[in-house]
């Protein structure tokens, strides 16, 4: 339910960067553990977008798998479930490596054509 | 016309957290300590908040209540007799289901800062939206209530690792529900371990008292740190 929030976040950060020109398309990169609904991102990111510079932008998520690292023991993983102890040490101390990802990694802009003499 | 690709790498909430900060500045510009206290609809954070907010020894607070539509539970706590500052979502924003940095900076005047020391922000009822906008909050705290369920932090573990204490409300209703406490605490030490954790009751009042006393310490500032 939070991908309406989110799309809003989407469109001004895509905004601010493309200093006036149309977007035509936005590569975003998402962690598995910020629980975001592809589907539903692209569905309210097209409804926010209306009579903005993304209006009809394409919206494409790379999907980022959640790795693990414990600082007690320095063993890394990966998780497909929410858990979050060291499956080798018990320990909490853990950090995460990747997976936490709400990036937009680049967009691409619509430019006129400029005649180079 | 032609394609250009233009290189962001930017996260997409760094405006929010931009004007969370600027909040934060103002807080503690005031030396005022600020909880974001969040749960889903009906898990006890007004009834939590009523039971202690007029017992915090020599702590003066002051209430932002954030809500899709009324003044329901500010009218509940200020018959406490402290300052509450209502917050709507809906005429204003749109019915936002959670609150955002932007909103409580637009509330922040209204904020008696010089008169309190601490801040309880109390969000709208979510499990989901609230844990992904910092407001410009020291700590995050959260009431889970035994009636949603033990799968709560399986479902929902954004929200269970976005905060520094988990409140495991309504525990005198246990006899009458299909909840094995310990499976739930396990849970939720499974999503974030080591998370501290108050079983408590807002109506035989298990566990009030270390809640009270988790405010009043809140409500300190933060040990200084010394640099030699």
């Amino acid at each position: 339910m939070h991908e309406l929030a989110l799309s809003g976040a989407i469109v001004n950060t895509a905004v601010k960067h493309a200093r006036g020109r149309p977007v035509s398309a936005i590569h975003l990169r998402v962690g598995v553990l910020r629980q975001v609904v592809p589907d539903t991102l692209a569905f309210y990111f097209a409804f926010v977008a209306r009579g903005t510079l993304c209006e009809g932008a394409t919206l494409d998520q790379e999907r980022i798998g959640a790795r693990l690292g414990c600082r007690g023991c320095a063993a890394t993983w990966g998780i497909e479930i929410p858990a979050f102890r060291c499956p080798h040490c018990g320990g909490s101390e853990v950090e995460i490596l990747t997976g936490q990802e709400f990036e937009v990694e680049s967009i691409e802009v619509e430019e006129e054509t400029a005649c180079i003499a | 016309m032609h394609r250009v690709k233009v290189t962001v790498v930017e996260e997409a909430l760094d405006a929010n957290n931009t004007i969370a900060a600027a909040n934060r500045a103002d807080f503690d510009r005031h030396r005022v300590r600020v909880i974001n206290l969040m749960g889903a609809p009906g898990a006890g954070k007004t009834t939590l908040l009523e039971r202690v907010l007029g017992r915090l020894e020599g702590v003066r607070v002051g209430v932002l209540e954030g809500d899709v539509q009324g003044s329901l539970d500010a009218d509940r706590l200020a018959s406490l007799h402290v300052p509450v500052t209502q917050l709507n979502t809906d005429p204003s924003f749109g019915g936002e289901c959670h609150l955002d940095a932007n909103m409580v900076r637009s509330a922040i005047g209204a904020l008696p800062l010089s008169e309190i020391d601490l801040l309880v922000v109390e969000n709208v009822g979510n499990l989901v939206c609230p844990a992904e906008f910092r407001i410009g909050e020291d700590v995050r705290a959260m009431v889970c209530s035994v009636t949603e369920g033990e799968d709560k932090p399986l479902k929902y573990p954004l929200m269970f690792r976005a905060c520094d204490l988990v409140i495991i409300n309504k525990v005198d209703l246990l006899p009458y529900v299909d909840v094995d406490l310990e499976r739930l605490c396990a849970h939720i030490d499974q999503v974030h371990p080591g998370v501290e954790m108050i079983v408590a009751s807002g109506s035989s009042g298990e566990g009030l008292d270390r809640w009270r006393h988790w405010l009043m310490a809140a409500a300190r500032p933060p040990a200084q740190v010394s640099l030699r």
